[in-house]
């Protein structure tokens, strides 16, 4: 269970121009949830979209699984579309059975489980877009863990989610990290953080990387969000911090 | 019953019944993509832009599917591939290859050699259909069904969300182009009766209609055929006892369903008439 699922070395990228992000190194192993922190524009998607092969590194390594489960943004999707949620989790077999092909009953079974499994079974035949956001948060959840991906790549998971949504959400997460899976999730929300296994702060580089305890200090976070830092009396023993222009769920993109 | 069978004892009106048969199908079928892909620009510009390889087949005395098909492939690429150029969004690419081809369709049917129906080639001749005519269409229509079917899955991963499609496998330029080669295909199926300038609204419309009044792609497929297949035969019976022109005749059923299906919806509200989600 301590297999390396994803090991990053040296990393940049970038879009031709300067580097978007450069010096990411890190390892990500079976079992563990790492939060990718860092501001909106400071390069976490571009890290992601170099973990999907949509574009190259400009220098460093990246040595990871060949299919990654992404768990994009509900807010991308159409939510206008024809499709139930038990549609939107077969399509995760796209990347396993031949396009060409009809998905059989067992891909069916397994779309109907991966439901299940994120809490869903009673919503297989509703309407996608007609779920709440953190529904139709765990439908793409269920879509990834269809692909049978080992590394889980989740994009603002908790955007536009509500509180009971996100518990359910997150209890979830430790499920399937303890099942072996690697898990990377962006956040430019701190309080998310604080319970994940380890925190990778990005601000265009890497900043930091370790344990939240480790990383969530003062100078990191002054340096990844750019400004002053409240510090909230009483709230967890000092780590209740955030960045003082912190913003909650607002839905925007990145 | 007399005023139900009358028209059908007719060989062109059986001939015209059976061509629009086909070409609902394949139309309400199609259509449905077309409108999830927001191609309903790009399907009539297909139309217009096959004039020239119409006209120089009728010019040069070739079949007019030949020519047609011609035209409808070096569009179709064109504007798949200029709408990949940065800079250039999809409209602006369509408009691009359609005022050149078209233009250039103009120019050779205004010389003085064009021959005398090229008047159909616009307005289609829908009760002027032959046997030969209904037999390439129908191995169009199968042509394009099978290969929606077998396109459907990438067609419903790219159409979900584009932009993280290649993460699940989608594979959106194979989407795109193929989805375009398609609506080509149906066009020249429908454009020998429809014509050029008619031929849009059976591609559309019936998918337009059907996507107010369901949930799920397999029944707006199904419903945006039959409506189709239904348009077509009241426009036909509209020819036949009002005298008006067939094409234009199935193409006003069609807008009226439209119309019908888009007050319907709106006076209940979405709730009455749609199918709940659990029984859809």
């Amino acid at each position: 269970m301590a297999g390396v699922r994803l090991s990053v070395s040296g990393l940049s990228a970038g879009y031709g121009g300067p580097p978007a992000i450069e010096g990411l190194d890190f390892e990500l192993h079976a079992g563990e949830r790492i939060g990718v922190l860092g501001p909106n524009g400071g390069g976490k998607s571009t890290l992601f979209r170099v973990l999907l092969g949509e574009i190259a590194p400009s220098s460093g390594t990246v040595t990871g699984p060949h299919d990654y489960g992404l768990v994009p943004q509900t807010e991308r999707s159409r939510l206008d579309y024809p499709v139930s949620a038990l549609d939107v989790a077969l399509m995760g077999t796209l990347s396993r059975v031949p396009w060409w092909r009809r998905v059989g009953k067992s891909e069916r079974r397994f779309a109907l489980e991966a439901l299940g499994r994120v809490g869903l079974a009673a919503h297989t035949e509703a309407t996608f877009g007609e779920l709440s956001g953190g529904q139709r948060q765990r439908v793409l959840v269920a879509r990834a863990l269809v692909q049978d991906a080992q590394v889980l790549l989740l994009d603002e998971p908790f955007t536009g989610v509500d509180q009971p949504s996100a518990e359910l959400l997150e209890a979830l997460l430790r499920d399937l990290a303890a099942e072996g899976r690697g898990i990377l999730i962006a956040t430019h929300d701190l309080d998310q953080t604080l319970g994940w296994d380890k925190v990778l702060c990005v601000n265009g580089r890497q900043v930091a990387f370790g344990t939240p305890a480790e990383t969530l200090t003062r100078a990191v976070l002054e340096e990844i969000y750019g400004g002053s830092i409240v510090t909230l009396p009483g709230d967890g023993g000092g780590v209740g911090i955030l960045p003082a222009h912190h913003h909650h769920h607002d839905g925007e993109g990145h | 019953m007399h005023v139900l069978l009358d028209p059908w004892s007719l060989g062109f009106m059986q001939r015209a019944l059976l061509e629009l048969v086909l070409v609902g199908v394949t139309g309400g079928v199609l259509g449905c993509w077309i409108v999830f892909y927001e191609l309903s620009y790009s399907a009539e510009s297909l139309a217009h832009s096959m004039l020239p390889g119409l006209v120089v087949a009728a010019l040069l005395g070739f079949p007019l599917v030949l020519g047609g098909a011609a035209g409808l492939i070096v569009a179709a690429v064109a504007v798949g591939v200029a709408a990949r150029v940065p800079g250039i969004d999809r409209d602006t690419s369509v408009a691009i290859v359609i005022t050149t081809l078209f233009g250039l369709g103009v120019m050779l049917a205004l010389s003085p050699a064009s021959p005398p129906g090229i008047g159909d080639l616009l307005f289609g001749n829908l009760l002027g259909a032959s046997a030969a005519d209904v037999w390439t269409g129908a191995a169009l229509a199968a042509f394009v069904l099978g290969a929606l079917r077998l396109l459907h899955r990438q067609l419903l991963v790219v159409g979900f969300d584009r932009s993280t499609a290649r993460a699940l496998g989608g594979r959106p330029l194979l989407a795109d182009v193929a989805l375009l080669g398609l609506i080509a295909a149906a066009t020249l199926i429908a454009v020998q009766g429809l014509g050029n300038l008619l031929v849009v609204a059976i591609l559309v419309a019936p998918a337009a209609t059907a996507r107010l009044l369901t949930r799920r792609l397999a029944p707006m497929m199904t419903l945006a055929a039959t409506l189709a297949v239904a348009a077509g035969a009241g426009g036909l019976y509209l020819s036949y006892y009002a005298d008006t022109a067939a094409g234009a005749s199935v193409a006003g059923v069609l807008v009226g369903l439209y119309v019908v299906a888009r007050i319907a919806s709106a006076l209940g509200a979405g709730s009455k008439l749609a199918p709940s989600p659990s029984a859809a």
